[in-house]
């Protein structure tokens, strides 16, 4: 009996520690690429309009991020407890910029002279960028493999440094950019709505290109990674995945290109993630901290985890239910004249 | 030596962030629990002063949340980045319970602040008071789970440790999470929070009605209004601590004894201790000098009786003894700040009595110096139990100096400096911004963030691609 639990409470907490993951890419990924399209989209009214779509609901999408970190120190405290000293400097960076970030939400709208307000906004976009960038560093560093001992990282402090993981950066800051991009085409309406119809034509390519080197780059890393590409069960799992990337890019150009399509950027762009994702979860699979650490080895005992989930399979619903009642809420095109602060 | 600094700044670090972030929790707490008393007596009385008010702290209430959720996010990743020996070992059973706290409270919390920040047109009175009423439980809420976590920081029950590995497992929940020192703590932190923002509330107001006397007219109906009811709050609710703050002493002579050993500087054991006023505790020479102390006064105070035994810091080997210089003097400046409000409220009730309650500049002084009162006050209070928890992460068990995580000296350098520096602007930020919304007077019709949108017919997804004739409005 606890042999079974032991095996399938790590395999349980580990699909919804990546739907959680994911949870979370999707909805602060939007919000974050807001903040990194203030590179592009420099109007001031604009900006406010661009924040005020999201407003309402980003302390929420922000809350998942709060969840990993909880979640992941109460099911598996092995792998917390290992990648966060390895991830040492990415985590820290990405924390100070989340906070610059989020801070800039309220200081940008209530700072009265344009020197404080050009201050904010920058915090804003700076925030946003190096917050999703090191998001991408912290991936990149994880599928590529922390070194470990005992259970204790005995790496160097900037094993993190690297081509690929530093690559996944930039990945996840285009990534980051199409959905902010795709969002506001979504919630907006007038010029907004077609210069970010423009930029996301761009992003798509960019985006289409990186997915296609990481694919390419991620199998060379380790063998194990290779092996799922040649191994039998493995095989038939990853082997659909670039084919549904490349109709799903078709998808999203077809919305682009069509004036009355609105949300179908958005949703195909967030397909396009969610391929990705789970693309790259297959790699790592079941390694939580790649190549020594599985999800057994990282768990907590099936006290906790049972404990945990009880009362998880109740709250995650309600949350979900009541997350999705203030997007209902706050439902439909954002005018310029229509603002929160 | 190299290993002892790395540890002391992982503990400095660890200290300075969560002595930020502590603050914007506790403000958001009592002022949720305000905003929602404020909007629940406007809809009952339909009074317009309450919904003005209501607005007026609400603009407080998104800086402070927005802060707090920011610098909380540190605190729930830092555990891992600066104690991840300490994670491994207690993850099983302090990990669900923060996990349990951000599925209880922050969803909760967040998911409800939209509503309640932008959504009083949108979703009707009710609904909305609803909302209101949801954030302020989801701050309770949370409040429960973390203070539970670290009341079994501090009085651990209901594991077991693994052999293999030195891991806490649970055992039994409910011990976990009702351990013997969370009644206590639970109480005494919820009303330090109630208290943070009534004074807050108290010298905003103070200050507004000191303003309007300057310019000899009468205050207005708002700040008459939230200064009675910080002041009914100060003299409820003060004496209250007191007691709270005196059963917690109790529990902790209990369970912890070493740590009020330390408190109250005392060495050596005795029955019919003295209370010391004054003192500087001397770890090395295990003394305290410059002594100004009452006799009999310390034994009634932790014992309620004149010859009860208290105990003193040589009991204990010189490796667990907390450091008294520094416990010794965050305690007495928390108790006389607990004394200064005690006496405000009472004051405050004489002065009601006598119909003087707005017409007495120096009370609105005093108010207004002591606002940030609360805010010290639990920072001591929390400094004490930490402090005096050490040189323990899990009491007794587990050694701070075994917790830390094996990070390079030079990274934590870095990080020090990084987080200062952010830190520094942010909250110098916030602070600029909630002192210039203190600066307005609420005033009818407050323009809150809840009302400068116009109404709009939700749910549409039709497009209009006409230019905005209005674009320049947004502020």
């Amino acid at each position: 009996m606890t042999e079974t639990a032991g095996f399938w409470l790590p395999v349980v907490w580990a699909l919804l520690a990546a739907t959680a993951i994911f949870l979370y890419i999707c909805l602060d990924g939007f919000d974050l690429g807001i903040g990194i399209l203030f590179l592009k989209e420099k109007d001031h009214d604009h900006r406010n309009l661009m924040v005020n779509t999201v407003a309402p609901v980003w302390d929420g999408n922000e809350t998942w991020m709060i969840f990993g970190g909880a979640a992941l120190y109460g099911v598996f405290p092995v792998a917390y407890g290992t990648i966060l000293p390895a991830l040492y400097l990415p985590v820290l960076f990405m924390l100070l910029a989340l906070i610059l970030r989020g801070v800039s939400f309220e200081f940008r709208f209530k700072s009265e002279s344009p020197m404080s307000q050009f201050f904010w906004d920058t915090a804003f976009c700076g925030g946003s960028f190096v917050a999703a960038f090191m998001q991408g560093v912290i991936l990149g560093t994880l599928v590529q493999g922390i070194k470990v001992e005992n259970n204790v990282f005995v790496g160097s402090s900037f094993d993190w440094f690297s081509p690929f993981a530093l690559f996944c950066g930039l990945a996840v800051v285009i990534g980051y950019a199409l959905l902010g991009a795709t969002w506001l085409l979504w919630r907006c309406e007038g010029e907004l709505h077609d210069t970010m119809r423009r930029i996301s034509f761009a992003l798509a390519g960019l985006m289409l290109i990186t997915i296609a080197l990481v694919s390419i780059w991620t199998p060379m890393l380790h063998t194990t990674y290779m092996q799922h590409w040649l191994a039998m069960p493995q095989f038939a799992l990853v082997a659909p995945v670039p084919v549904a990337v490349i109709v799903l890019t078709g998808v999203l150009f077809m919305g682009l290109r069509n004036p009355r399509s609105h949300l179908l950027p958005f949703v195909a762009t967030l397909g396009l993630f969610f391929l990705c994702f789970s693309g790259l979860g297959i790699n790592v699979w079941p390694y939580i901290v790649p190549p020594t650490i599985t999800i057994w080895q990282a768990s907590s005992p099936p006290e906790s985890q049972t404990f945990l989930l009880v009362g998880t399979m109740f709250l995650l619903p309600l949350i979900l239910s009541y997350t999705a009642y203030s997007y209902y809420v706050f439902r439909g095109k954002m005018s310029a004249g229509h603002h929160y602060h | 030596m190299f290993g002892l600094s790395a540890l002391f700044l992982a503990r400095f670090q660890f200290a300075f962030t969560v002595g930020f972030h502590i603050v914007f929790p506790a403000f958001s707490i009592g002022l949720a629990a305000y905003l929602a008393v404020l909007e629940g007596l406007w809809l009952k009385t339909g009074r317009s002063a309450y919904l003005d008010l209501f607005k007026y702290w609400l603009k407080v209430f998104s800086v402070v949340f927005g802060m707090g959720v920011v610098s909380g996010l540190v605190m729930s990743y830092e555990f891992g980045t600066n104690w991840s020996s300490f994670s491994q070992k207690a993850g099983p059973i302090l990990g669900p319970m923060l996990a349990y706290e951000v599925m209880t409270a922050f969803f909760l919390e967040a998911g409800f602040l939209g509503v309640m920040m932008f959504g009083l047109n949108r979703v009707g009175k009710g609904l909305h008071f609803a909302a209101t009423c949801m954030v302020s439980i989801g701050t309770l809420i949370s409040m429960s789970w973390i203070l539970s976590s670290n009341s079994w920081m501090q009085t651990p029950r209901g594991y077991r440790i693994d052999e293999a590995t030195g891991r806490f497992l649970p055992v039994d929940w409910w011990q976990i999470v009702f351990n013997p020192s969370f009644p206590y703590r639970i109480v005494h932190m919820g009303l330090a929070a109630f208290l943070c923002v009534a004074f807050i509330v108290a010298g905003v107001a103070g200050w507004h009605l000191l303003k309007a006397r300057r310019e000899g007219r009468q205050a207005s109906e708002q700040v008459r209004l939230m200064f009675s009811m910080a002041m009914w709050m100060a003299a409820i609710v003060s004496p209250i601590q007191v007691l709270a703050g005196d059963t917690q002493g109790l529990n902790t002579l209990e369970y912890q004894p070493a740590k009020i050993a330390a408190l109250e500087g005392d060495w050596e054991s005795e029955s019919r201790a003295p209370e010391l006023l004054f003192g500087i505790p001397d770890m090395k020479n295990e003394t305290t000098h410059f002594k100004i102390a009452i006799p009999y006064l310390g034994s009634l105070i932790l014992t309620h009786s004149l010859d009860g035994k208290v105990p003193g810091l040589k009991d204990y080997p010189k490796e667990d003894r907390p450091y008294s210089p520094l416990l010794f003097f965050s305690f007495r400046i928390m108790i006389a700040l607990g004394m200064l409000m005690v006496l405000v409220g009472l004051w405050s009730l004489y002065l009601r009595w006598k119909g003087k309650l707005y017409d007495t500049p120096l009370l609105h002084r005093i108010a207004l110096f002591m606002s940030p009162a609360g805010f010290l006050a639990l920072l001591c209070g929390w400094i004490t139990t930490e402090v005096g928890r050490q040189p323990f992460t899990v009491y007794g068990l587990l050694r701070t100096s075994d917790s830390v995580s094996p990070i390079a000296l030079p990274n934590i350098a870095t990080s020090m400096i990084a987080f200062v520096i952010v830190y520094f602007i942010v909250f110098t930020g916030g602070i600029t911004i909630l002192l210039r919304t203190f600066a307005e007077e609420p005033h009818p019709d407050q323009h809150g963030p809840a009302e400068d949108q116009p109404q709009r017919a939700a749910g549409t997804t039709q497009v209009s691609h006409q230019p905005q004739p209005d674009a320049g409005m947004a502020e």
